[in-house]
């Protein structure tokens, strides 16, 4: 038990634990809709951990994966009679390719100068979106079919539940895996100091690309499930306000945390839902909210409640 | 041997010259200091060296190849380390996560093994961490291995960069002033470090200020002023040239140098 | 030819907004290394108070006056309240909670005021002038000779004053300028104070051409910290260039290729801008010291 307790995989096994308890408490379907949205984040957000939190480069843009995700789920079945499952792969291996063709020149900026390019791509992939309206149905955006699997229609927030939360886990346990790797180190040493990387033999440049691409594979997936789940598809999705949400879920959750990345998409996944309730005051206590967070949990919320537990302790 | 050579090597910042023809030459084996007064070009030099600079003139010889131009990963997995003037530490990792990327261009699991946690990863991990750990005991570190990095006190940080480009298992390891700001006796821990790193066959190229240290374990010393060679020779050659006194203190100072040198 | 004087008048109205928002950035992140995004609700700001107070029945210049004295309380709130009590956290928390506190703005906006769009007179009447068989509203003139005229007090101020000598010594070495006797908590202080005043007065300026709403805030200050970006951070001529391209870039772009793309071709000539040029275009290269 204490060797199972110590093994790296901790994290996502207690994750796993408590997703499969949770819904014994679900008093009505709503509550499996909002799961579902959680686990559709956190798996965006571990992505985006990886690459932000973990090998310390910021991603403005990083919507625009989880757009190029979206709309492939929505596009293939519809225009190129490609199944549902095949798209959400093509999709993932676009968002690959897209990553590694713009990942080259930019992640060779630094700080705000990375910030503000990323945020370009991003607007790049919406505007896109919104305009070929041909492929994508414009601003309205488009219907998307629902996920077959021989001849097993997906539907139903119960089922979606299980669906993201399995595949969220496998995020999970991936990215803990790569944390625990010769490059998880690599990628580490980077956000601290590129040089002494440098002389070290790391090749930063491609180690930073990998990161990009995988993170940006993250998205798009949690993009795909995200259309075929709500059925339908608007370039919102890839809009500048999902990517600061998405960077806002790994800043409050905690940068580097693979558990935070999960309280950070259920804080702000939870917290609007709750928060209607205030009617018109809702994005001003959502602002105030984000704010306090950051005041007082600095580090983001996983990493300070640690440390203030060890704090304890001694 | 010769194992590291420069000829005629030179760069310019903004119209100075900062490196302005220099030719070094290093025996295998040997510890080769380099010294001047501030800003004569040490350590630009070893950046010119590490690959962190590229030069405008002149090359250099790793190992009997021409590497000038080469990046300092490139060269790194040459043979070719080096440790900070002013640290640069993985403070976030731990003491022993730090020297374990040391070991990086001795790994060999490529990205999809590392997601998918791989048996050969376990091993790599495990293979990785007694070499870190190994690296570890020789600066007398291996009792904080588990700590924070960002924790450790200045002299045994310097000795962890010592450590983890140690890890690496150079040919040639720079070290750029290792006892900077340390106390006699921490000075005292890095004149043992450097003398068993010599003994491993590792050629040792050396930026120091403590003359003490430099005399005590050079084979060679070397002398820049204003970015060109002022002499070169054994530690008692350097020693009782005037030109170096000189080039130290002056002419008025002469002879309080050579009370320090001594 | 009209129709290049036309697109160059629009784009240089615009730009000159953009570049009022890109140096309210700019004196933030000198003075304190700060990104602060609630720049663009500082516009915001500036507009609504404005339309509202003249609803109200105040004369116009007085509605404006008491929307940047307003607008700059704010400013120094949200350093007082929210950035500086977190002094010493991550660049990206600090962020955060600028991003944090233009929601909030935008919400609370959202309460006091209203979420219709709004308008306000303009200055001179709307009958436009005719240059060069390009028609030009007054209003566009007002808006680019009040921002030279800000540019220009804002260079004098730096160049002339002691306080002005206080904000560069606290850009250039925060603990250096501590050490001389500079309050470096005032100057920061006093970045937010003017920013928010600058953003405040953009915000006036042009929503006679424009129109607010709660909301107009965040376009802006995307497009603003991109002019900054182009310009390279922390540098104000590069604000105010890097302001005035993305303006014509998206002007011109609108004219001759496709208004919907004005925004793609804008940030994709950021993009190989920076790719060329990492550290922008007046930025300082930095030169890692090891």
């Amino acid at each position: 038990m204490r060797a199972l307790l110590e093994t790296r995989l901790l994290p996502a096994i207690a994750v796993a634990a408590i997703v499969i308890v949770l819904p014994w408490f679900f008093p009505s379907m709503f509550y499996y809709r909002i799961g579902t949205l959680v686990f559709i984040y956190a798996l965006a957000v571990v992505g985006l951990n990886l690459l932000m939190g973990f090998a310390g480069q910021v991603s403005l843009g990083h919507a625009g994966f989880l757009g190029i995700g979206a709309y492939s789920v929505a596009i293939g079945p519809t225009y190129l009679g490609m199944p549902s499952w095949l798209s959400l792969f093509a999709g993932a291996a676009l968002s690959g390719i897209v990553a590694f063709l713009v990942g080259r020149p930019i992640l060779r900026l630094k700080g705000h100068y990375l910030a503000v390019a990323t945020l370009g791509f991003g607007l790049l992939v919406a505007i896109v979106l919104s305009n070929e309206a041909g492929w994508t149905g414009g601003p309205d955006g488009m219907t998307v079919p629902k996920l077959t699997l021989f001849d097993w229609s997906v539907r139903g927030s119960d089922t979606w539940y299980w669906i993201a939360c399995a595949t969220c886990v496998l995020g999970f346990v991936l990215a803990l895996n790569l944390m625990h790797s010769p490059t998880g180190r690599s990628l580490q040493a980077i956000h601290d100091s590129e040089i002494a990387s440098l002389v070290l033999g790391v090749d930063v440049a491609s180690k930073k690309l990998t990161i990009f691409i995988i993170s940006a594979i993250y998205a798009s997936v949690a993009g795909s499930y995200l259309a075929l789940f709500n059925g339908h598809v608007t370039p919102d999705v890839a809009g500048f306000l999902r990517s600061i949400e998405l960077v806002a879920m790994v800043v409050l959750g905690g940068m580097g945390s693979i558990v935070g990345s999960l309280v950070g998409a259920i804080v702000l996944v939870v917290l609007p839902q709750v928060l209607t309730v205030f009617h018109e005051y809702e994005q001003a206590l959502l602002g105030l909210i984000v704010m306090v967070f950051m005041i007082f949990l600095r580090r983001g919320i996983v990493p300070s409640l640690v440390a203030m537990l060890k704090g304890w302790r001694k | 041997m010769i194992v590291l050579e420069t000829d005629r090597l030179a760069i310019t910042f903004g119209g100075v010259r900062a490196i302005d023809g220099v030719n070094i030459a290093i025996e295998s084996g040997q510890v080769f200091s380099i010294i001047g007064p501030n800003g004569s070009g040490k350590t630009t030099l070893f950046n010119l060296v590490s690959g962190l600079y590229k030069p405008n003139d002149g090359s250099i010889r790793l190992a009997g190849e021409t590497v000038t131009g080469l990046a300092p990963d490139q060269l790194a997995r040459r043979g070719l380390s080096r440790t900070f003037q002013n640290l640069q530490i993985f403070s976030r990792m731990t003491v022993l996560e730090n020297v374990m990327v040391g070991r990086h261009r001795h790994e060999r699991t490529g990205v999809l093994a590392d997601l998918l946690h791989w048996p050969t990863v376990a091993r790599q991990n495990r293979a990785t961490r007694e070499a870190a750990l190994a690296a570890l005991a020789r600066v007398n570190l291996a009792d904080v291995a588990e700590r924070q990095a960002g924790s450790l006190a200045y002299g045994a940080l310097k000795r962890l960069e010592i450590a983890r480009a140690l890890a690496s298992e150079p040919k040639v390891l720079l070290l750029d002033e290792p006892a900077a700001g340390c106390n006699p006796i921490e000075t005292q821990d890095i004149d043992h470090v450097i003398r068993s790193i010599t003994q491993d066959g590792i050629t040792v190229v050396l930026v120091e200020h403590d003359m003490r240290l430099v005399m005590n374990i050079s084979d060679r010393v070397h002398v820049l002023q204003s970015g060109r060679t002022l002499t070169e020779g054994t530690p008692e050659e350097v020693r009782s040239n005037p030109a170096v006194i000189e080039a130290y203190l002056g002419v008025h100072g002469s002879q309080e140098a050579g009370r320090a040198f001594d | 030819m009209a129709e290049l004087l036309q697109f160059v008048f629009s784009g240089l109205t615009v730009g000159a907004i953009y570049a009022l928002v890109a140096l309210g950035f700019t004196l933030i992140y000198k003075a304190s290394d700060i990104i602060n995004f609630a720049q663009g609700e500082f516009v915001m700001l500036g507009g609504m108070i404005t339309v509202f107070a003249a609803q109200a029945g105040l004369p116009l210049p007085v509605a404006a006056l008491l929307a940047i004295f307003l607008t700059t309380a704010v400013g120094l709130a949200l350093h007082r309240f929210a950035v500086a009590p977190a002094r010493g956290a991550t660049p990206v928390a600090l962020i955060m909670i600028t991003i944090g506190a233009s929601i909030f703005l935008r919400g609370v906006a959202q309460i006091v005021f209203d979420k219709r769009f709004h308008s306000l007179p303009s200055l001179f009447g709307g009958d436009p002038i005719k240059i060069g068989g390009a028609a030009i509203l007054p209003q566009s003139l007002v808006v680019l000779a009040s921002a030279s005229i800000i540019v220009l007090v804002l260079w004098l101020f730096i160049d002339r004053t002691m306080l002005g000598k206080a904000v560069i010594a606290t850009a250039a070495n925060r603990l250096a300028a501590r050490l001389i006797g500079v309050d470096t908590r005032s100057i920061v202080d006093f970045s937010f104070a003017v920013s928010a005043a600058i953003g405040a007065i953009a915000g006036i300026l042009i929503t006679p051409i424009a129109l607010t709403s709660y909301d107009a805030g965040t376009l802006l200050a995307l497009k603003g910290f991109a002019a900054a970006m182009l310009g390279g951070i922390g540098s104000a001529p590069g604000a105010v260039v890097g302001g005035l391209m993305i303006g014509m870039i998206e002007a011109l772009s609108a004219g001759y290729i496709s208004s919907n793309y004005k925004d793609a071709v804008a940030f994709l000539i950021i993009l190989v801008v920076l790719i060329f040029i990492p550290q922008g275009l007046f930025g300082r290269a930095k030169v890692e010291r090891v």
